[in-house]
């Protein structure tokens, strides 16, 4: 009468599509949460699935309903001390209650809740990522396929021992072997039934027709049994090719300004910015490396910690962290199979003679090397010398781009900025 | 004794499952006589489960991001801890389908299943509006029919397009249904069959009511009398504008009538939740005595499904944080046990309330009220003064033209009537509804359709308004209008889009 199903097994996830719609649908209101939530989240877990939320007014999905107003006769449970006729306060928020189930949600509806809900890393990420690209990548495509990778391609009779396919070259010697020894076996099998032929017959053992049979099938048995186990001829080696591939890697030139005028506060800002540009190299590189230059009158290369928190003092020169990225471009991503990407961030301080060097260093060593160069000017104040060095450099090299940062919340709209979907 | 125990442990296994079904299915078909449908149980992973909440309960459904909405706030909560997944879900099926979360102990599955493949299956066998209005063989064939039928709609003419009819067809869902006609039977075979016919019959008859040559007119008429149309108000607007709407094309209206065909199959679980859910309540409740009763099950399975069952049937105070409206499982179980009750020790009240029932057969009894009431009537008919005494029930009238509320009965001798009439009022799905009709319709004007609020103790309509009519007015086509006609029959425009 009653059938047991285990669906266990069966799809998950049926409502994938569903939910995907539901994204799609909210977008708008997503980006912006999306874009909250980076503004808001520490730096270090920059990259997790988030919670957003989304006003539950946008979302809902209305229907005819009673408003507020009007005769209602209500029944409720729990009557400790009412007697008929009795007349009460009206509860606060008109929150009596709504015995029918429904009209709660309507009546604390003015509240405005958020709906919220998890984005998973990848979801979050698409969102904050959404309509942006990397510039240029469509050379990189062309130029990059200077790598190799081995691949597997089926059986060849012969290579090096450590490739011999064990299972494969078994198989083929009990091929071989049955194949050279039927016609043995199919003889032996005839001689066999003709020699118990005789024997029925009552011939003798010692007659010569059977010794004679008994000879030959001893010859053709130690014929078979010479048919060797396994021959050169079985043996079987897989078989590797070579396929280019398009390179995938990056290297991501982060470039700082700690100088005295960069506080805590404006290194912050500048890590989140680096932080974005990260993830969002991540998504379209399988490797990247991340090299950090900060400077003040001299520039060094550090670990990430150091990078980040330790603080110097001294005046700025600019050139010295562009000579040192030249530097380690040449040693180390010199072979073309890199695509090259920095970010600088600075307070524009600069001297006011440097700023004319810095401006011949990228347009003319730099640049041509790079995919894209993003500068952030991390200042409330006036743009100083080195912004119009770097008008300059724009203005020869459209891979080139510089935008202005104030606080926090520019930049998410500032990264967006520099990496839009240019539209052909 | 204890050797009959089918098992201690509390983890469940698909052979003591099996056992527990067969125990269960000869103590509910041979001692109670309940009727019900095959059943077919599927046990899923609690993931499985989300899955299936957020499509409304059923297993198969189009596509439509209101689900996903619903499967993310589901998960959510779910994750947070802040709810527990319901134990069940049930379908209103033949075989009457009905899911087992896997993570659930031996004890629960065993009082899932006397809840829903015995208790409610038998309600959805029974009970007559579920045998008026839905057919439970063929909503599965259905649902696999409406899903294709959208998805195919969405291949052709975009899914913005489709999500866009669906969500003013849910909108409407609620002004979908038929109330008084029985519909005729669902099958997919048929409807696939029909379905072409169905288009073109549509459309001629649409045109004919939009033709713009008039009609010979009868000289003698005089070509005055001008007949409103329709003639009869509606109130199933689904349905007025699948047949009416002038621009609709026929795939959309076939959209709209599978919306419709979904909201009248839920019609009848909208008006029986107490029945419902007290019926499964009182059948898991009993069933599982029974057992124990037998010496099948042991105190520690009594225990465990008594902890649920009491979480279950829990009514906080009006006064409790916790409140929010009647709980239907405390007042259905509650009702139920209650006519058992007066059927086995009734007392001078109950004989003087309920003299056609006292002294009866309860089994009898039982099967009578499942088979033919809804929760209105249900209450109306068979709610005992020592139940308003046990809840300590109240009525309360928030009447806005006065300053304060005021409590118009209690559980008293006085009150008795009253408050049983008021709690059966607050199940009618025709108060709590707002009672919406097409009026009229401007057929050789401007084509623009007017609906009428028919006011029901003054009671507005809330703040959805505006969307609402911007959802007719997408269907319709052409302006849509609201007016609201209030006890006295006056009439005032509400909106207009």
């Amino acid at each position: 009468m009653s059938h047991f199903i285990d669906r266990r097994l069966g799809s998950k996830n049926k409502s994938t599509v569903n939910r995907q719609r539901f994204l799609k649908r909210y977008k708008s209101q997503l980006k912006r949460a999306v874009s909250d939530a980076v503004n808001r989240r520490s730096i270090t877990d920059m990259e997790g699935g988030e919670q957003v939320g989304i006003p539950s007014r946008d979302i809902s999905e209305p229907t005819f309903q009673h408003g507020q107003g009007g005769r209602r006769d209500m029944v409720h449970p729990g009557n400790r001390e009412f007697e008929a006729g009795d007349r009460v306060q009206r509860p606060e928020g008109g929150g009596s209650g709504s015995g029918s189930g429904q009209g709660r949600a309507s009546k604390d509806g003015r509240g405005e809740d958020d709906f919220v809900f998890q984005l998973s890393r990848e979801e979050f990420l698409d969102l904050l990522f959404d309509d942006l690209e990397l510039p240029n990548l469509v050379r990189n495509q062309l130029l990059g396929a200077t790598e190799f990778k081995t691949v597997r391609a089926g059986y060849t009779t012969d290579g090096s021992p450590s490739n011999i396919d064990v299972v494969r070259s078994l198989k083929g010697a009990i091929g071989r072997r049955t194949a050279l020894g039927a016609p043995h076996r199919r003889r032996v099998r005839e001689l066999e039934a003709a020699l118990e032929q005789l024997l029925a017959d009552g011939v003798a053992e010692t007659d010569a027709r059977v010794v004679a049979l008994r000879e030959e099938i001893d010859r053709l048995k130690s014929r078979i049994a010479a048919l060797p186990f396994i021959d050169t001829f079985d043996l079987r080696y897989q078989s590797f090719t070579r396929q280019p591939e398009p390179t995938s890697k990056a290297v991501m030139l982060c470039i700082m300004d700690v100088s005295g005028s960069m506080d805590q506060l404006r290194k912050n800002l500048a890590k989140r910015f680096f932080i974005l540009l990260y993830l969002f190299l991540q998504r379209n590189y399988d490797r990247i490396d991340v090299v950090f230059i900060r400077h003040h009158t001299i520039a060094q290369e550090v670990d990430e910690q150091e990078f980040f928190y330790s603080r110097e003092t001294g005046g700025t020169v600019v050139s010295s962290a562009l000579n040192l990225a030249y530097e380690v471009i040449s040693e180390r991503y010199a072979s073309g199979s890199w695509n090259i990407y920095a970010a600088q961030a600075s307070d524009g301080d600069n001297w006011d003679s440097d700023s004319s060097i810095c401006r011949e260093l990228l347009i003319n060593r730099l640049m041509p090397l790079m995919r894209y160069y993003a500068y952030v000017e991390i200042t409330p104040r006036q743009h100083q010398s080195l912004w119009y060095a770097y008008q300059d450099v724009k203005a020869a090299h459209p891979h080139f781009a510089m935008e202005a940062i104030d606080g926090a919340e520019d930049i998410y709209p500032v990264f967006r900025e520099l990496f839009r979907r240019q539209d052909a | 004794m204890a050797d009959k125990i089918i098992s201690e442990s509390s983890e469940w296994s698909f052979p003591l499952l099996e056992r527990f079904d067969r125990e269960i299915a000869r103590l509910a078909h041979d001692e109670y006589g309940l009727d019900t449908y095959a059943n077919q149980i599927e046990v899923i992973s609690s993931e499985q489960m989300i899955d299936a909440y957020s499509s409304v309960g059923l297993p198969i459904n189009y596509h439509h991001w209101s689900f996903g909405k619903q499967f993310v706030a589901t998960e959510q909560t779910y994750r947070r801890g802040h709810m527990g997944l319901a134990y069940e879900i049930v379908i209103n099926s033949d075989p009457c389908i009905a899911y087992l979360m896997e993570e659930n102990s031996l004890p629960m599955q065993a009082l899932v299943i006397a809840h829903a493949c015995y208790g409610h299956n038998s309600f959805f066998k029974g009970n007559y509006l579920f045998r008026t209005w839905t057919s439970a063989d063929a909503i599965i064939d259905y649902l696999v029919f409406a899903r294709h039928y959208i998805a195919e709609c969405e291949e052709r003419y975009g899914d913005e397009e489709v999500e866009l009819l669906l969500d003013s067809c849910h909108a409407l869902m609620n002004y979908g249904v038929d109330r008084y006609k029985r519909p005729s039977p669902l099958s997919m075979a048929e409807e696939q069959k029909r379905q072409r016919e169905r288009e073109a019959y549509l459309q001629s008859q649409v045109n004919d009511l939009w033709r713009t040559l008039p009609v010979g007119r009868d000289p003698a008429d005089g070509g005055v009398a001008e007949h409103r149309f329709p003639a009869e108000p509606q109130e199933n607007l689904l349905y007025f504008i699948e047949k009416n709407a002038p621009l609709l094309e026929p795939w959309q209206r076939e959209i709209v009538r599978i919306v419709r065909k979904i909201g009248q199959y839920f019609y009848p679980q909208r008006q029986t939740q107490v029945m419902n859910e007290g019926w499964a309540t009182f059948w898991h409740y009993t069933l599982l005595n029974r057992l124990y009763d037998k010496g099948l099950v042991g105190d520690g399975f009594m225990i465990e499904m008594l902890q649920s069952h009491t979480n279950v049937v829990y009514q906080p105070a009006f006064d409790s944080p916790h409140y929010s409206g009647i709980n239907p499982y405390a007042l259905g179980f509650a009702m139920m046990t209650d006519i058992r009750r007066i059927c086995e020790q009734p007392t001078d009240e109950d004989r003087h309330w309920f003299p056609d029932i006292v002294g009866q057969d309860w089994q009898a009894v039982l099967d009578f009220a499942m088979r033919n009431f809804k929760d209105e009537s249900f209450i109306a008919q068979y709610l005992s003064p020592k139940l308003m005494r046990d809840f300590h029930l109240f009525a309360v009238r928030d009447d806005d033209l006065e300053e304060t509320l005021e409590i118009t009965a209690i559980h008293d001798e006085d009150g008795y009537r009253r408050l049983r009439q008021n709690l059966a009022e607050q199940y009618n799905l025709g108060t709590r509804e707002p009672n919406l009709q097409v009026y009229d319709v401007d057929v050789r004007g401007d084509r623009s359709l007017t609906l009428r609020h028919f006011r029901h103790n003054r009671r507005p309509l809330g703040e959805t308004v505006d969307d609402m009519l911007r959802h007719i007015r997408r269907l319709w086509g052409f302006d849509v209008r609201l007016e609201a006609v209030d006890e006295l029959g006056r009439v005032h425009l509400l909106g207009e889009a």
